[in-house]
């Protein structure tokens, strides 16, 4: 089954690229731990997904790049034709002249009805290439204009046209000190929109990952590439292929098995086989847990640690909160990797921070002018706040 | 010191066109200006020797024919599919001083993208400010999109009541940089009075202005910005330029007005100048984007301070000649001849940063628009702070991040501004800044932690920061950081503004200069005042918030 990735804005192209980069150099990694049988049911299980025919042996990435201003486009395409290992489709890019301005409600309100017909042809096109089409990947960020505006249009539109697929937008959290101004209200506004039509959001904090550039890997000059890279690492670990716990023969056949919202893996770094969890008082409740396992001792890790129901809320027995999925090929170049995908109250306090800081900006009025002259009127704030404080209230009471 | 020369009469003193200008430039470049040195005219050979046009003009090409010359090395020629094409802007300046910093603009981004786009490709990149012409196609026509550079033409509008400046210009190392169909001009001046700007001329050369306007925008594929540059204190600049925000508003109503004005110190001689600034201060109010306050005496501080580094010999090494920021003669000495060229220079580097970000990759790109977007928290308060570093290139390349680290610090200096205020010890609305070269997003942010424990935010924007990344560094320098400052310290410039207009005012100084013009009444200044008396009480109410403790107000209760 087959995964049409969706690249917008310039944060979605650029973590994109990494991404793709990140699952070609895996899937031809010369280190496997594996037989070689099970390493070319994974290469073709993983090309299924994420390549499409070859033309010249050059693997096309399941792909639609889309951006309102030319530069990141243009750059992405090139680089990743450049790499001579794989490469973009010719006519899979979307661009347009003139950026969405940091603004959501010209994202939202202008580009997206204006662009949805080339926009939706595209996507059809990729997605009629494929076999078996399992769903959507959306890359986007949450702070600009683009990708979060345009974003939550489009979202809403794939939820209409193709609402037996899954849709996952991978969104990316700003860091908390600015990067926009209104960054902000961008968030709210997505996330409140996307929450009506995304089947899972898959969140990764720019502060995050910037701490495991600089604590765990010692990077001294952090730039976006290095932080990108990270991401796109921990995502591979999470798409590659892997077998279910029912223990079948093929390789999973719907990657986006996952049916609800889902949180950060903090994965993607050589892990004992063992993991002791210690039982302090304080730690996030989780609705559900999927943990990947993937190299060497995969069948023989101990996972009762994560199958304790103080983990968990108590509607849901932890048998069908917890998952876990394996493989005995190893990710990348580590001998033992584990991901964890987690849908908990970690983000509470991040989503409770970005809503208070909104309210008190709504609250002076500042900069609302800029979004009501696209149709984004005070109401639509209103809502989107209303929206949000009942998730994070749900949340707080697991 | 000051931008303006004093009334039109004699021969202004040249300002380029010496032969003893050192041109570090190249390619196409280089020829450029060593013709115009011979004062021969002969446009055709602009175009680089190994152009291979055969005997028909080229026409707009496709993908990926830049007729007869080979793509950047080692890149597949096309990608497939039709690239997009970027947004342009187009330049109005207007007056004396006007003219002479576009002037001074126009030199540097030639400068800089000679430096930038060494196959002499006509790219995007040079597109959002120049057009790329045939000169052998008579007529309008022949504008080619892509390949060769053959002939670039400034998207420029030229406006002046006085034939001096232009003319100047006209004569100078830049004149084929100019299309003499983008100019207009009179000879009898404006008088230092706003009223003959505005009115008298307004009336006479509207349909003229919009013409040139229109044909300026039907050059662009895709119109973003229209960068308006002139003095406040005369009459011209002042006038006719800000009749000219009403037009263009009018005309071109989805385009930015990004406009840089030149305000008068207190010890301008032009006797008029509070009048002339308080009536076009309410059309700035009214009918900009965005305005970004620029005087003379920072200007001058500036240059003063290079000239004490460079003279005093003081850290043992040497200013670079090819930065921007002092060139285009280079050498010190001509600079005490001429110095508003310096100052002249040090605007025109604010444009070319301002704009670098969209016209450069980087990994955390800025458009034009971003800047309006982020920094107008409300629509009166367009005013922004600017402040640019580094201002000199020494001569040491290898420059370890402390001095990096330097470079922001450098840009909260009240030294490094271009208009006399004090940001730290006033509120900042919002703040953003825009850095060239290599520097990555560690380094911002750590300055940004840094820095941000010495300045007061409002309380609704405490994280107010826009910030952007762009990886081409302006020619001379291994980085740059331009900040741009929404904050309440440019009060007392306007206040200081109202209170000289008001001792003249009063006592009906000059007035019926202004009165005996059409449609000039007493109601024009009154209401003029009121307008920026406006705009003062509302950085005033924002200033009353400073000292209140931060809290976070109550939020929605959901029941669950």
């Amino acid at each position: 089954m087959s995964i049409v990735t969706l690249q917008l804005g310039q944060c979605g192209n650029q973590i994109g690229f990494e991404v793709f980069d990140a699952l070609f150099s895996d899937s031809h990694c010369p280190q496997r731990l594996c037989s070689k049988r099970e390493n070319e049911a994974y290469q073709a299980s993983c090309k299924e997904r994420f390549f499409s025919e070859e033309e010249n042996g050059v693997p096309i990435a399941r792909a639609v790049l889309v951006d309102m201003e030319p530069k990141v486009i243009n750059q992405t395409l090139l680089k990743a034709a450049q790499s001579g290992r794989w490469k973009y489709g010719q006519h899979s890019g979307f661009c347009q002249k003139q950026g969405s301005g940091n603004n959501w409600a010209y994202g939202y309100s202008v580009h997206g009805p204006r662009h949805e017909e080339p926009i939706l042809n595209l996507i059809q096109k990729e997605a009629e290439k494929c076999d078996s089409l399992s769903g959507f990947f959306i890359i986007m960020s949450m702070a600009g204009g683009t990708g979060s505006g345009l974003g939550a249009f489009v979202t809403q539109n794939l939820q209409d046209q193709y609402s037996s697929s899954l849709k996952m937008n991978q969104i990316i959290w700003p860091y908390g000190t600015g990067e926009v101004i209104v960054q902000n209200y961008n968030s709210i506004l997505t996330l409140s929109h996307l929450y009506r039509s995304s089947d899972a959001l898959l969140v990764h904090e720019n502060d995050a990952v910037h701490k495991i550039c600089a604590k765990l890997m010692n990077i001294k000059h952090i730039s976006f590439s290095d932080i990108n890279q990270v991401l796109a690492h921990q995502l591979g670990s999470v798409f590659q292929p892997t077998y279910s716990a029912e223990g079948s023969f093929h390789y999973r056949r719907n990657p986006l098995g996952i049916d609800w919202q889902v949180r950060p893996p903090l994965s993607g770094l050589p892990t004992l086989g063992k993991t002791s969890l210690n039982k302090e008082l304080h730690f996030n409740t989780s609705i559900a847990n999927l943990l990947i396992l993937r190299g060497k001792d995969v069948h023989s890790a101990d996972l009762g640690g994560f199958k304790d129901p103080a983990l968990y809320t108590s509607w849901l027995a932890p048998d069908n909160a917890f998952n876990v999925w394996k493989t005995q090929r190893a990710f990348s170049k580590y001998e033992k990797s584990a991901a964890l995908v987690s849908n908990s109250q970690f983000l509470v306090k991040p989503l409770d921070v970005i809503v208070g800081k909104a309210w008190n900006m709504f609250a002076s009025k500042a900069y609302i002018h800029q979004y009501t002259k696209f149709g984004i009127e005070e109401e639509d704030f209103l809502d989107s706040f209303t929206l949000l404080e009942q998730v994070v209230a749900s949340y707080r009471n697991l | 010191m000051l931008t303006k020369q004093r009334g039109p009469g004699g021969p202004a003193p040249s300002r380029y066109g010496n032969e003893e200008t050192p041109v570090h430039v190249h390619g196409f470049l280089t020829e450029k200006l060593s013709l115009n040195l011979d004062k021969s005219v002969t446009t055709s050979a602009t175009c680089g020797s190994s152009v291979t046009y055969g005997t028909s003009a080229p026409s707009e090409s496709a993908v990926g024919e830049p007729g007869g010359c080979e793509g950047r090395r080692g890149l597949p020629r096309s990608l497939g599919w039709p690239p997009c094409s970027m947004t342009q802007s187009v330049v109005v300046q207007v007056g004396q001083c006007g003219n002479q910093i576009g002037c001074c603009f126009w030199d540097l981004a030639l400068r800089e993208h000679a430096a930038v786009n060494q196959k002499g490709i006509y790219d995007e990149a040079i597109s959002s400010f120049f057009r790329n012409v045939d000169t052998r196609v008579v007529g309008d026509g022949g504008s080619i999109s892509k390949g060769k550079i053959c002939s670039l033409k400034a998207r420029a509008v030229l406006i002046d009541m006085e034939e001096g400046v232009v003319n100047e210009i006209l004569q100078g190392p830049l004149r084929d940089v100019f299309d003499t169909k983008q100019l207009i001009t009179d000879i009898s001046g404006s008088g230092n009075n706003w009223a003959v700007g505005h009115r008298v001329f307004g009336n006479l050369y509207q349909e003229q202005i919009l013409e040139k306007l229109r044909k300026s925008a039907e050059h662009c594929d895709c119109l973003q910005c229209f960068f308006i540059i002139h003095s406040m204190g005369g009459g011209t600049g002042s006038g006719l330029g800000t009749f000219l925000l009403k037009v263009l508003e009018d005309e071109f109503p989805e385009v930015y007005r990004l406009v840089t004005s030149v305000y008068p110190s207190g010890e301008d001689d032009v006797i008029t100048s509070p009048y002339n600034s308080i009536l076009a201060m309410k059309e700035l109010n009214e009918h900009a984007d965005c305005v970004l306050p620029i005087d003379n005496q920072s200007l001058f501080d500036i240059i003063s301070k290079i000239d004490l580094m460079v003279n005093s010999g003081k850290l043992g090494t040497t200013i670079k000649p090819k930065s921007l920021v002092t060139s285009s003669a280079g050498a010190s000495k001509k600079r005490q001849e001429k110095p508003f060229d310096a100052m002249n220079n040090i605007v025109a580097n604010l444009l070319l940063n301002l704009t670098s970000s969209a016209r450069f990759e980087g990994s955390l790109n800025m458009d034009l628009n971003e800047i309006s977007m982020n920094l107008v928290p409300f629509p009166q308060l367009h005013y922004l702070v600017s402040s640019l570093t580094p201002l000199y290139t020494l001569a040491d390349v290898n420059i370890p991040p402390r001095r990096l680290d330097q470079m922001f610090s450098d840009a909260f200096s009240k030294h490094h501004q271009l208009i006399q205020a004090d940001p730290k010890h006033n509120l900042y609305l919002a703040c953003a800044l825009m850095v060239r070269g290599n520097v990555q997003i560690s380094d911002l942010r750590r300055n940004i932690e840094r820095l941000k424990p010495s300045l007061q935010f409002v309380s609704w924007n405490q994280e107010g920061w826009k910030t952007s990344l762009c990886s081409v560094p302006p020619v001379g320098h291994s980085y740059s950081l331009l900040a741009l400052a929404n904050n309440t310290c440019v009060k007392p410039t306007f206040v200081e503004l109202r209170e000289r207009f008001m001792r003249l005012y009063k006592k009906k100084a000059h007035l019926h200069h202004y009165l005996q013009i059409e449609g000039m009444e007493e109601s024009c200044f009154t209401e003029a005042v009121s307008s920026l008396s406006a705009l003062i009480q509302e950085y005033n109410q924002l200033d009353a918030t400073k000292s209140m403790p931060v809290e976070d107000l109550p939020r929605l209760s959901i029941a669950v």
